[in-house]
C-alpha cells in the first residue's frame, strides 16, 4: 500500500516549505517517525518523521525546490507489520511542537478525508432539500394564482402601495442559527407574504409603477428593484397612476384605477362612475388632494384678483398658425403656450411672483418653471415645463402637450412633477369666465385663463368694436407679495398678451 | 530579499508578513524616533521572524525585548510617544492584549483629548489576530469590535501586502495612537505585489478590491480573501459581486460603502469577530440610516458565532471560522433575493 | 519664642538648601496650605463641584519639588501633588482655572480638577486611574535613556494604594530592568479613601518592595520637606547618572477626607487624626526656620498674608473667566476630523 507524503504545514502561519535534504533515498526501508526528509520554511528548519514504516518509493520533490504544504513530496510503500497495526490512520507524531510559538512545527502531514467544504456542500444540500417542501410548493403555486381584488387592495394598504403585491414564502429553509450565520430574511417577509423592498417602494413610486403589473424575477417571485427599473423602461404599467402635487414625492400615490384593469369587474362604487347614493371610498389620491387643498387654504392666506384682457390679435394669429403648426407637430397649438410665453415673461420682471414662503424667510428660486393643472381620469395633477423662460412659443406647445399626453395616459414621472412654483390653470376650457383657484402649496401666485369670449368693448378712442376678450384670474400667498406686487404683474401680463400677434415668431 | 534591495527597486512580490517586515524595517532606517518594542521582538525575532535580525542590525536601544507585561508595553510605550519618540508597541498576540486595555483605551485614547492637544500619543500597537490556524481560545481572537467602539483611537486591518505597507507608513507617521491588526492566518498564505518606496495609504479609505453589480460585500482580513475566492466562484453562477476591503476600522470609509450599496442595493458583511455588536452591526446600522430605500434586500451579517473562542479541536474551529463555501452560498442567496 | 534673624538659634541640618531656598519651600507649603482650604471653601459656596485635599502632604512636596531640576525634569504626578505642580512652577491662578473649569485652565476645563498638564513646565498629563501613569513615567524615563540624554530624571508620584496596582509594579519592574532614570517617590499617608495601609500590603514600608526588584528603596519622613528634600535629590542624581530608578517612600499623613465627596468620619478616628495634626509639617517648618534664625515671625506672617493675598487675586481672576465654548467638545480627539464615519 503506497502513502503519499505531503509538505508539512510548520508554524501555523506558513504556506510553503523548502526540501532541504533527503535523509532516505528511493529503496531505503523508513521506520515509522523516523525522519526522512528535512524540510525549511521561512519559520523553522525540522526534520520530518515518517508517518508510516514501509519503503521509500518515490521522492517528488527534488532538494533546493519549495512546494506549498500539502503537495506531494515523496511516496512510502507502507509495510504493515503486526504491531504497528494499530497506528495506522492514527495521524502522524506530533514532533518538534512548541518553539515558542503556537504550533509551530506541527507534523501535519498527510490528508484529510471528508474536507470542510465537502461538508458545508452536503449541508448545503441538505437544505435546499428542506426547501423544496410541500408546503413550499403550495405556497410557490399560490403565489401565480389571482388573488381575489379586495385582499389585494387590502395587501396593498398594508404597504402604503396601490398595487397588489405578490404573495411569497419564505425563503429558503433557514437552518438553525449554529453559527450565527444563518440568512435571517425573515424581517422582510410578513404572514400574508407580501414582501416588498425599501428600494422597490421608493423606484416604484418615483417611476409610477404599479407593482401588480411588474412580474418578479427575485426569489419566490418577489419583484426586485431591477424588476422596476424594467418595467420603467419598458412603458406604463396596466393603469393611471396619479400624482397629486408636483413639488413633493413623498404624498404621490397611485389611484386605485391603477388596479381596476386586473381586478375582477366589481360594482363598487368609484369616482369615474359615481351614482346617486354612493358612498365612494375615499382613495388614497382623493385624500391626498383634499388634504393639500385644506393645507394650502390653512396656511396660504389666499387673496384674488383679476384683469380683462383683449386677446384679440394673439387669437388671430393662433388661429392662422395652428393647423400647420399641429401638422408639423402632431400637437394642437392653443392658447395656452401664448400665454404660459407672457407668464415668464412677467415673472422675470416680478421675481417675487416666483418665489415660495418658508419658515427661514421668502425663497425666491432661480429656476423658472411654471406648473400645468390637469385634470386626468377624476384626479388633479400639476406636471412642471422644466426652464419655461428658456423656451419660445413652440418650445413651450410641445412641452405642455407632452405632459398632457402623459398625464392623460398615466406616465408622468416624479421628474415631472418636482419644483413648480407658479401654476397656470386653464380654467376656460368649459366656457368658465370667473374662477378662484387655490394654490398649490409652497407656490405664490396660480393665474387661469378663462375662457375666451367675443364682446363689444369701448376703446382708448371712444370707439365700440368687438373683440375677444379673455379673464385672467389669480390667486396669490399674500404672506408673500402684497396686492401692488400682484396688480403689477397681471398688468404686466395684460400688456404682454394685448401686445402679442397678430403675426409673429413662433 | 532584504528590505533596502526593495526599497531601490520597483515592485516585489511579497508576503503579508514579509509586507510587516520590509516596512518596519525601512521605518526604522528612515526614522531614528522608531523604535519596536515588546515580548520576544529582540534575540527571537518575534515569534513570527517579523523582526529577525533587527536586533542585530539597529541595536537594544532600538529593538527592545520587554518583560512579559503587557500593560507596561503600552504604558511606556505611551510615555515615550507622549516624550517625543515614535514606539511601535507590539502584543504578541491580540489575545494577550487585555491586560493593556485601560492603557490602550483609557489612556493612549485619552492624551490628546484630556490635555487638550497639550500632550499627544503618536504610538502604534501591532498585534495579530484571528483564527484558522489551530491557535484555541488564546491565539485566535478577533479584536476589532472591542476597540473600534472608542474615540481617540485609530483601528486598521489591512490584508494585502501593499495595503500593509502604505497603512503601516501611515500609523507610524499618525500623530495619534493606532490598532494595528495583522491577521495570523494571511501572514504566509497571502502574496502580492508591493510597490517600491516610502508611500502612505489615507487612514479611513476603503478600497474596492473587486468591482460587481449585484451584491456588496464588505469585509477585511482573512474573510477578505475568502470573500474575494467566493465572488471568483459565483461569478460563474452569474453573480456580479462587489467586494470592499475596509482597511480602516476606525474611522471607517462611509462614502465608499454607500456608493456600492446605492449600486448593488444589496449589502453583505463578513468579520471573523462575533457578530453581536461586531463592526457589521455598526455598518448596518449606518446604511439604514443613510441609505434605507437604496436597499433590495434585508442587509445580511456573516459573522463568527456568539461563543467565548473556537476550540483547539478542528471541528470546533472549522464551525467558529466563515467557510468560503458559506460566503458563496449567502452571495447567491442575495443576489437570488 | 520670637529670635531675630542676627542671632542664629538651633543648628540646621539644611543639606545645603540656602536660606533662598528653605524660605522658597515654606511658601509653598503655606501656598498649597491655602490653595486647599480654598477648594474647599469654593466648594461649600456652591461655586466648584468637586475639591481634593492634599493637607498632610506640603513637606514631601515641597522638598521633592526643591529637588526636582526645572527645564530638565519631568513630573508625572497623581491627583494630590498640589504642592509638586506649585513647586515645579505652576501658578494658583492656572489650579484655580482648573478648579473652576475655565478655558484659562490648560486642558482647557476638560481634567478633573487636581490632575494637572503643563507640557512647558514638564508636567505629564494623567488619568484618574491609579498607577496607570507610572507605566508613562517609565516611558518618559526610557525616551531619556533612549536619546543618551543623561542629566534628566523623572519622578513618578502616587501614594501607598497605588503600589497594589499591577501597573506600578510593571512600571517599577521594567525601570530596574532597563536602569532608567525614574524616581518612584511614594507619598504614604496611610489611607487609600478608607482602606488603610495595613490592607494594602504585608510589609511595613513600601521601600521594603524595592529589594524585589533590585534597586534601592529608601523611607524618608514626609513632614520634614529637608529630610525629603535629601532622599529625593540623592534618589534623581543617581537616575540622572545612569543609577536607575529608586523608590522614596515618604511617610506623611492624610489630614482631610479623601475629597469634598467623602466623610472620613465612617472610617477613622478623630483622635488620631487630631494625634497628627501636632506634628502638622506646615506650622512645624516654620518654626524650624523661626528656630534656626532663617526668618523670624513677621517674615513668617507676612509670607501668610503674601500667599493669602495671591490666592484671593487668584480666585478673583479665575473666577471671571468665561467657561470653554460647548462647542470645544469636539476638538483635539484626533488631529483633524474627528468622526468615526470618514465621508
Amino acid at each position: 500500500m503506497a502513502t503519499t507524503i505531503t509538505m508539512p504545514q510548520l508554524g501555523e502561519t506558513v504556506t510553503e516549505g523548502t526540501v532541504a535534504q533527503w535523509l532516505k533515498k528511493p529503496g531505503d526501508s523508513v521506520e515509522k517517525y523516523e525522519a526522512f526528509v528535512e524540510v525549511s520554511t521561512d519559520k523553522v528548519n525540522a526534520e520530518v518523521p515518517a508517518p508510516v514504516t514501509g519503503v521509500i518509493r518515490e521522492l517528488i520533490v527534488k532538494e533546493g525546490e519549495t512546494v506549498p504544504t500539502g503537495a506531494p513530496i515523496a511516496i512510502i510503500d507502507e509495510v504493515i507489520l503486526r504491531q504497528a497495526q494499530d497506528h495506522i490512520g492514527a495521524g502522524p507524531g506530533d514532533i518538534g511542537a512548541g518553539r515558542g510559538d503556537i504550533g509551530a512545527g506541527r507534523g501535519d502531514i498527510g490528508a484529510r478525508t471528508g474536507s470542510p467544504s465537502e461538508q458545508v456542500a452536503a449541508a448545503h444540500a441538505l437544505r435546499q432539500a428542506q426547501g423544496d417542501t410541500p408546503q413550499a410548493e403550495a405556497n410557490r403555486q399560490a403565489s401565480d394564482e389571482p388573488v381575489p381584488g379586495a385582499l389585494r387592495q387590502a395587501q396593498a394598504d398594508d404597504v402604503g402601495l396601490g398595487g397588489p403585491a405578490f404573495s411569497a414564502p419564505s425563503g429558503p429553509a433557514e437552518r438553525p442559527s449554529a453559527n450565527g450565520t444563518s440568512g435571517g430574511h425573515d424581517g422582510a417577509v410578513t404572514d400574508k407574504g407580501v414582501r416588498v423592498s425599501p428600494a422597490v417602494r421608493r423606484l416604484a413610486r418615483e417611476h409610477r409603477i404599479d407593482l401588480g403589473g411588474v412580474r418578479g424575477t427575485g426569489d419566490n417571485g418577489r419583484i426586485t428593484a431591477n424588476d422596476i427599473l424594467a418595467a420603467a423602461k419598458a412603458g406604463p404599467s396596466a393603469g393611471v397612476a396619479a400624482t397629486i402635487t408636483a413639488d413633493n414625492a413623498e404624498y404621490t400615490a397611485p389611484a386605485p384605477a391603477s388596479a381596476a384593469p386586473r381586478a375582477p369587474s366589481t360594482a363598487k362604487p368609484s369616482y369615474a362612475s359615481a351614482q346617486p347614493g354612493d358612498l365612494i371610498p375615499l382613495t388614497q389620491a382623493r385624500k391626498i388632494i383634499a388634504q393639500r387643498m385644506v393645507e394650502s387654504k390653512h396656511t396660504a392666506p389666499h387673496a384674488w384678483t383679476m384683469v380683462e384682457v383683449d386677446v384679440t390679435n394673439v387669437w388671430k394669429w393662433r388661429t392662422r398658425e395652428k393647423d400647420a403648426f399641429e401638422k408639423a407637430n402632431g400637437v394642437k397649438l392653443t392658447l395656452l403656450p401664448f400665454f404660459i410665453r407672457a407668464v415668464v415673461e412677467s415673472l422675470a420682471k416680478f421675481p417675487l411672483m416666483n418665489a415660495s414662503f418658508t419658515d427661514e424667510g421668502i425663497r425666491v428660486h432661480r429656476d423658472v418653471n411654471v406648473g400645468l393643472a390637469i385634470a386626468a381620469e377624476g384626479n388633479l395633477v400639476v406636471p412642471v415645463i422644466r426652464h419655461t423662460d428658456q423656451l419660445s412659443i413652440k418650445g413651450i406647445a410641445l412641452a405642455a402637450g407632452a405632459l398632457i399626453d402623459k398625464a392623460r395616459r398615466g406616465k408622468l414621472g416624479a421628474d415631472d412633477l418636482a419644483g413648480g412654483p407658479f401654476t397656470v390653470n386653464n380654467t376656460g376650457a368649459n366656457g368658465a369666465i370667473l374662477s378662484a383657484p387655490i394654490l398649490v402649496p409652497g407656490q405664490t401666485g396660480i393665474v387661469t385663463t378663462e375662457a375666451v369670449v367675443k364682446r363689444p368693448v369701448v376703446r382708448e378712442d371712444d370707439s365700440i368694436a368687438v373683440r375677444s376678450m379673455m379673464n385672467v384670474c389669480m390667486s396669490l400667498d399674500h404672506r408673500v407679495v402684497d396686492g401692488a406686487v400682484a396688480s403689477g404683474f397681471l398688468s404686466d401680463l395684460k400688456k404682454r398678451l394685448e401686445a402679442m400677434g397678430p403675426v409673429g415668431s413662433l | 530579499m532584504t528590505a533596502t534591495a526593495q526599497q531601490q527597486t520597483g515592485a516585489t512580490v511579497m508576503t503579508n508578513v514579509e509586507a510587516v517586515r520590509t516596512t518596519l524595517h525601512d521605518a526604522l532606517v528612515r526614522d531614528e524616533r522608531v523604535l519596536i518594542m515588546g515580548e520576544d521582538v529582540g534575540a527571537r525575532g518575534n515569534v513570527f521572524l517579523i523582526t529577525k535580525g533587527f536586533l542585530e542590525e539597529f541595536g537594544p536601544q532600538r529593538i527592545i525585548d520587554t518583560p512579559l507585561a503587557e500593560a507596561s508595553i503600552v504604558g511606556v510605550a505611551i510615555g515615550m510617544a507622549m516624550e517625543g519618540l515614535r514606539p511601535i508597541a507590539e502584543i504578541q498576540f491580540a489575545d494577550f492584549i487585555y491586560p493593556a486595555f485601560n492603557q490602550i483605551v483609557g489612556e493612549a485614547a485619552k492624551t490628546r483629548y484630556r490635555s487638550n492637544g497639550d500632550y499627544t500619543c503618536p504610538l502604534v500597537i501591532r498585534t495579530p489576530y484571528g483564527g484558522g490556524v489551530r491557535g484555541a481560545l488564546s491565539h485566535s481572537v478577533s479584536i476589532e469590535a472591542l476597540f473600534y467602539h472608542v474615540p481617540g483611537l485609530i483601528v486598521l486591518a489591512p490584508s494585502t501586502p501593499a495595503d500593509i505597507k502604505g497603512l503601516l507608513n501611515a500609523a507610524i507617521e499618525s500623530p495619534d495612537p493606532v490598532l494595528f491588526l495583522e491577521h495570523k492566518k494571511t501572514y504566509r498564505s497571502v502574496k502580492g505585489e508591493v510597490p517600491g518606496g516610502y508611500y502612505t495609504i489615507p487612514i479611513g479609505k476603503a478600497d474596492v478590491k473587486k468591482d460587481g453589480t449585484d451584491v456588496t460585500v464588505v469585509s477585511f482580513g482573512y474573510n477578505l480573501h475568502q470573500a474575494l475566492d467566493a465572488a471568483n466562484r459565483v461569478a460563474g453562477d452569474g453573480v456580479s459581486a462587489e467586494v470592499i476591503d475596509l482597511r480602516s476600522i476606525r474611522p471607517m470609509d462611509k462614502t465608499t460603502i454607500l456608493e456600492s450599496v446605492r449600486k448593488t442595493r444589496k449589502l453583505m458583511i463578513v468579520h471573523e469577530d462575533n457578530k453581536f455588536g461586531g463592526i457589521g452591526a455598526e455598518i448596518s446600522a449606518m446604511v439604514a440610516e443613510e441609505a434605507l430605500f437604496e436597499l433590495d434586500a434585508p442587509i445580511r451579517r456573516l459573522a463568527g458565532p456568539d461563543v467565548p473562542a473556537m476550540g483547539y479541536a478542528l471541528p470546533l474551529e472549522e464551525e467558529f471560522m466563515i467557510s468560503t463555501d458559506e460566503m458563496a452560498e449567502a452571495m447567491r442567496e442575495l443576489a437570488r433575493f | 519664642m520670637a529670635k531675630s534673624t542676627a542671632t542664629r538659634g538651633r543648628e540646621l541640618d539644611r543639606t545645603g538648601l540656602s536660606d533662598e531656598q528653605l524660605v522658597a519651600m515654606l511658601r509653598t507649603m503655606l501656598l498649597q496650605r491655602q490653595l486647599d482650604n480654598r477648594g474647599f471653601q469654593l466648594n461649600r459656596q456652591g461655586k466648584i463641584p468637586f475639591a481634593l485635599g492634599s493637607e498632610g502632604h506640603e513637606a514631601v512636596q515641597a522638598g521633592a519639588a526643591m529637588a526636582f531640576k526645572r527645564g530638565a525634569d519631568v513630573l508625572v504626578p497623581y491627583y494630590r501633588d498640589l504642592g509638586l505642580a506649585l513647586g515645579v512652577g505652576m501658578t494658583p491662578f492656572e489650579i484655580l482655572s482648573s478648579l473652576f473649569a475655565r478655558v484659562t485652565d490648560r486642558s482647557m476645563g476638560r481634567q478633573f480638577p487636581n490632575h494637572y498638564t503643563n507640557h512647558d513646565l514638564g508636567v505629564l498629563s494623567i488619568s484618574s486611574i491609579i498607577a496607570a501613569h507610572c507605566t508613562h513615567a517609565v516611558g518618559v524615563a526610557a525616551a531619556f535613556a533612549f536619546r543618551g540624554e543623561s542629566g534628566r530624571a523623572v519622578i513618578c508620584s502616587n501614594g501607598e494604594g497605588a503600589t497594589s496596582q499591577g501597573e506600578w509594579h510593571e512600571s517599577v519592574n521594567y525601570a530596574a530592568v532597563h536602569a532608567l532614570p525614574v524616581v518612584f517617590l511614594v507619598q504614604n499617608n496611610e489611607w487609600a479613601i478608607s482602606t488603610p495601609q495595613e490592607m494594602q500590603m504585608k510589609v511595613a514600608n513600601v521601600a521594603d518592595k524595592a529589594s524585589g526588584y533590585g534597586i534601592p528603596g529608601v523611607v524618608c519622613d514626609g513632614f520634614s520637606p529637608i529630610a525629603t528634600y535629601k532622599t529625593m535629590h540623592e534618589a534623581l542624581e543617581r537616575a540622572r547618572s545612569g543609577g536607575g530608578p529608586t523608590i522614596v517612600e515618604a511617610k506623611c499623613y492624610r489630614f482631610l477626607s479623601h475629597s469634598t465627596d467623602d466623610d472620613d468620619r465612617t472610617y477613622r478616628s478623630r483622635d488620631v487624626i487630631e494625634e497628627r495634626r501636632k506634628l502638622d509639617p506646615v506650622p512645624r517648618f516654620e518654626q524650624v526656620l523661626i528656630e534656626a534664625g532663617v526668618i523670624d515671625e513677621a517674615r513668617a506672617k507676612q509670607l501668610k498674608q503674601d500667599v493669602l493675598r495671591e490666592t484671593n487675586e487668584a480666585t478673583d481672576a479665575a473666577e471671571a473667566q468665561p467657561y470653554p465654548e460647548a462647542s470645544t467638545l469636539y476638538t483635539n480627539v484626533v488631529a483633524g476630523d474627528f468622526r468615526p464615519w470618514q465621508e
